[in-house]
């Protein structure tokens, strides 16, 4: 049985050894190009030994975890990402003023925390896991520890993460303490009967819901989001807004069906104005930014709004809609930031927006991958991402959530205008004769390229041929 | 099979012209020019391969027809087909795309691969647009066609082009967005009433639907289709994104995207909600009376050349609405013509008006004048199309109006009468327009060239056309009469029998 226990949890296992074994190879002084390909090819190790996992599926390890289809789904796409961002980050690191290598010792922990948290079960397992993740980011947010805006994102994240585990915690109590379990499948036993929620788990319910807002970065609890996009270096922040988004949401969603929440009309309310506050707000504040790291975090909260759009009516469509817009935003998401992290430069980040003037002219591939990635974030068809805004709108208007649907469209018009300025920018403007020049690293810039290129032509896949990916979806499904 | 054959053509030919951009700066106008070229050819012997067949009268409007599953588990497939309406605006997209490269053969040197890439998938977008018999499908073309034509004003656009790209953009996609709820709420009502989830035009025709949700989903489409007419409270973009447009732009806005917005309510909003349509037909008519008028009236106080035939374009929109929410036969034939003889005219008239640009490098009308002294062809073909747009009979328009105006008398007598004027008022912006471009006082600078032989071509064939629309348009009107035919079928003969 125990034999069994570890072969189901291998990837988590995978995982938390590379991380291990990394740290040796940093002590025997490794240079950072050995360490960035050995971490490559312990993450495509950790990315394989998933399709090993054994059937029959659920498999539950009691009390703590339970793997299933939607872990299994929401795993891969956690490890698909730190993978990305793994071989993006070598151009970013190699020859900044910190050393580099601890950066893939943090990566692995806190992908390790996102997958825990994909296959918690249990309340300890759930804290377990956005602790492994949070620790480990507030040292990648400030890893360049001499330049400012990176110990501020730090300090910001630390101090309000603090805070907000806090709430979770309280919030956990108090549920405990009603039901007097935490695990997720002995709840659906406790509250099968009730079709009114008791005040104090509505209560923790409340505080939970602090903790996880925040991880999510929805409206109210987005102020960190901008600060810490624009302070961390780009490859974390692409993480942030991947994996410590993701994981979160799946636990979100594993509770939501474990405790049948979409019965409880005070819970929706509050999921419904969070969500028109969410995609309302986010798509207002990035309207006038000029940086684009920080419009990329607004553009991110509105994002979650409109995943939220999915999940709050609760019907058959919901979670295979959401899953389907988290792996279209995780590409995406990947995609935009890789393009600023193979643009910036030693000294800066590219990410003032007057610095992407002409690019399409200079540099065609790298603009046309950005265009497409920014065409998916604002759902535009032929990309990923109308596909996935309908996927979101069939789910919320089957069950007849008209303000939704018309909120998310609304707010999606006008957040347009933002992405379109994006794009205008790298058209406008004359070819910069000198721009031609050789880039420092050609390999990695070549692998990262293809790489992206990669990802773009998945964009697109997906926008012409959904089929695939919606019967994958419909293949790693909770049940 | 013809069908996805056109729309790979487009799409194939806009990423070869824009591959070979990157290298050859000359070959990209030959790519786009061959492929409309080959694509009308194919138009051209389908439409004389089925016309006999039209013409015997045969009961089912529908030519050609091609179906493939795109995404089953939602029910949406890649359904393509046409009927005789659908066919004639195909064949006025290519033609016009092919005007539209010749055009622009001069004008457009810079980043020339991207500019005909835009180009082709603006055509390809529309050109799906008239053939999709799948709503999503539909959507999907109807988006596919803003994106180009964005960037084909943002970046090769005149002074003030960003903002008229941004609100080009935003207006349409507003609109656009909610015609997808309409066309979702539609989808699951009928998923409701049936229970099969399916997009499919043909099945979602006899959707019940309560009178009030109707009205909503018709207003989803209908707001859509206004913006792109454009129908007067909703027109703002137009004049802007008109002038600022490349000619080339000028003239798929106004030759063929005012088109996609008369095409979608005639295929949709009336087959889809003939109740509603019948119970709000006299405010579109209003509507349409005032955009006539509106238009006219604005068109006269114009100073910039292509604003001004912008607002004309306006007006004359404003005589399809009249026309299709007159629901009979001579209305609907009136409407079809005017949709061509509209696009030639007034593509025409902007085509000179970006020749006058590329040689005055102004578009003001009070530093034109006296002009038909040193271009007298141009003079010419000017005052042929001024006259072809006010309804001159013996050129198209006059056909196209007249009839409108014939099946709008029986429907609805007072608006028609209002209609009337309108076309004394385009008499008056017409002639105003050439009083002051071609004569009058000369103000002093260098002479100017007259046509080039490419612009005769261009100018010979449009000329020809508009000719030909107006002593001939028997084959124009026999090709779309099945489908007119069935129009009329929806609503019975009600409005005939009024005074």
């Amino acid at each position: 049985m125990i034999a069994n226990d570890l072969s189901a949890l291998m990837p988590l296992l995978l995982l938390a050894g590379s991380a291990v074994l990394i740290m040796l190879l940093i002590a025997i002084k490794f240079n950072h190009r050995s360490i960035q390909i050995s971490s490559l090819l312990l993450f495509v190790i950790s990315f394989l030994s998933i399709f090993q996992l054994q059937k029959p599926l659920p498999y539950f390890i009691e009390p703590l975890f339970v793997i299933d289809d939607f872990s299994i789904f929401m795993i891969g796409l956690i490890i698909f990402s730190s993978l990305v961002v793994n071989i993006i980050s070598y151009l970013y690191f190699e020859g900044k003023e910190e050393s580099p290598k601890e950066y893939y010792v943090l990566l692995f922990l806190c992908t390790l925390g996102g997958c825990v948290l994909a296959v918690s079960n249990h309340f300890i397992s759930l804290f377990l896991g956005l602790e492994v993740l949070t620790v480990g980011l507030y040292a990648l947010i400030a890893y360049f520890r001499a330049r400012h805006h990176n110990i501020e994102a730090g300090i910001k994240y630390l101090i309000l993460a603090a805070f907000s585990s806090a709430f979770l915690l309280f919030g956990m109590a108090l549920m405990y303490f009603q039901l007097g379990t935490m695990n997720f499948s002995a709840m659906t036993g406790k509250l099968g009967t009730i079709s009114s929620l008791p005040p104090l788990f509505l209560t923790g319910f409340g505080l939970m819901l602090i903790g996880i807002g925040f991880k999510l970065a929805v409206v109210p609890f987005h102020m960190w989001t901008a600060d810490v996009y624009q302070g961390a270096p780009t490859p974390v922040t692409s993480f942030i807004a991947t994996v410590s988004k993701g994981g979160v949401f799946a636990v979100l969603i594993r509770f939501f069906i474990a405790i049948d929440g979409f019965r409880f009309h005070a819970l929706m309310v509050v999921f419904v104005v969070i969500a028109i506050a969410s995609m309302v707000i986010g798509n207002l504040l990035a309207l006038q930014q000029k940086n684009v790291k920080r419009l990329l975090a607004y553009s991110s909260i509105a994002h979650l709004g409109y995943l939220l759009v999915a999940f709050i009516p609760g019907n058959a469509m919901s979670i295979p809609a959401v899953s389907f817009y988290l792996a279209v935003y995780f590409v995406t998401t990947l995609t935009a930031f890789g393009i600023l992290t193979i643009l910036s430069s030693k000294e800066n980040d590219m990410e003032n927006i007057n610095n992407f003037k002409a690019l399409f002219w200079d540099h065609p591939v790298l603009a046309c991958i950005f265009s497409t990635a920014l065409l998916s974030l604002a759902g535009i068809p032929l990309t990923a991402g109308f596909i996935g805004k309908f996927y979101i709108l069939a789910s919320g208007l089957q069950t007849g959530f008209w303000v939704l649907a018309l909120v998310l469209i609304l707010s999606s018009v006008y957040g347009l205008y933002y992405y379109l300025r994006i794009i205008n920018t790298l058209f406008s403007g004359q070819q910069n004769p000198a721009s031609q020049e050789k880039t420092v690293r050609p390999v990695f810039y070549l692998i990262s390229s293809i790489v992206l290129s990669f990802l773009t032509l998945l964009i697109l896949w997906i926008g012409i041929y959904p089929s695939g990916l919606m019967q994958l979806i419909e293949h790693f499904q909770i049940r | 099979m013809i069908l996805i054959w056109l729309i790979g053509l487009l799409m194939g030919g806009g990423l070869l012209a824009f591959l070979v951009g990157q290298w050859n700066k000359t070959l990209p106008r030959w790519i786009s020019l061959y492929t409309l070229i080959i694509g009308f050819i194919a138009l051209i012997s389908f439409w004389v391969e089925h016309y006999a067949a039209i013409n015997i009268g045969s009961t089912d409007s529908w030519m050609i027809d091609f179906q493939q599953d795109w995404i089953p588990s939602f029910g949406i497939s890649f359904h393509l087909a046409i009927d005789g309406l659908s066919l004639l605006l195909l064949m006025l997209t290519f033609f016009l795309g092919i005007l539209a490269v010749l055009c622009s053969w001069k004008e457009i040197t810079e980043h020339l691969g991207f500019y005909h890439f835009n180009l082709l998938w603006i055509l390809a977008g529309i050109s799906g647009v008239f053939m999709a018999m799948d709503l999503f499908l539909f959507y999907f073309f109807w988006e596919i066609m803003l994106i180009p034509m964005y960037f084909l004003i943002g970046i090769w656009g005149s002074k003030n082009r960003e903002y008229a790209a941004y609100k080009f953009f935003i207006f349409t996609q507003v609109s656009g967005l909610l015609m997808f709820i309409s066309i979702l709420a539609l989808y699951f009502i009928h998923a409701q009433n049936t229970g099969r989830y399916t997009f499919n035009y043909f099945e979602l025709l006899g959707t019940v639907i309560a009178p009030q949700t109707a009205f909503w989903l018709m207003m989803g489409f209908m707001i859509a289709f206004a913006v792109k007419l454009p129908v007067v409270p909703f027109h703002s973009w137009l004049p802007d994104a008109h002038s600022e447009a490349p000619t080339a732009g000028s003239l798929i806005l106004a030759g063929l995207l005012l088109k996609t917005g008369a095409y979608g309510i005639l295929r949709f909003v009336l087959p889809l909600f003939p109740e509603i349509a019948k119970t709000y037909a006299p405010c579109a008519m209003l509507l349409g009376v005032i955009g006539i008028i509106y238009g006219a009236i604005l068109a006269f106080s114009q100073t910039d050349l292509k604003r001004l035939i912008a607002y004309t374009s306006v007006s004359h929109m404003g005589f399809v609405i009249l026309g299709i929410f007159a629901f009979n036969e001579l209305a609907f034939q009136g409407v079809v013509m005017q949709l061509l003889t509209h696009a030639i005219s007034t593509g025409a008239l902007f085509i000179m008006a970006g020749m006058l640009k590329e040689r005055l490098h102004t578009r003001e009308i009070d530093e034109m004048g006296g002009l038909w002294f040193q271009m007298p062809k141009m003079g010419a073909i000017a005052v042929l199309f001024a006259m072809a747009s006010l309804g001159l009979p013996g050129l198209g328009n006059f056909v196209a109006e007249f009839l409108i105006l014939l099946g709008a008398f029986k429907s609805n007598m007072w608006l028609t009468v209002l209609a009337t004027i309108g076309l004394i008022f385009s008499a008056i912006y017409s002639l105003r327009m050439i009083q002051k471009v071609f004569h009058g006082p000369i103000p002093a600078s260098a002479p100017f060239s007259d046509f080039s032989w490419r612009e005769v071509f261009i100018m010979a064939v449009l000329t020809i056309s508009i000719i030909w629309l107006g002593l001939y348009p028997q084959p124009i009107i026999n090709t779309a009469r099945p489908m007119i035919k069935q129009m009329e079928q929806l609503f019975p003969t009600e409005f005939k029998n009024q005074p």
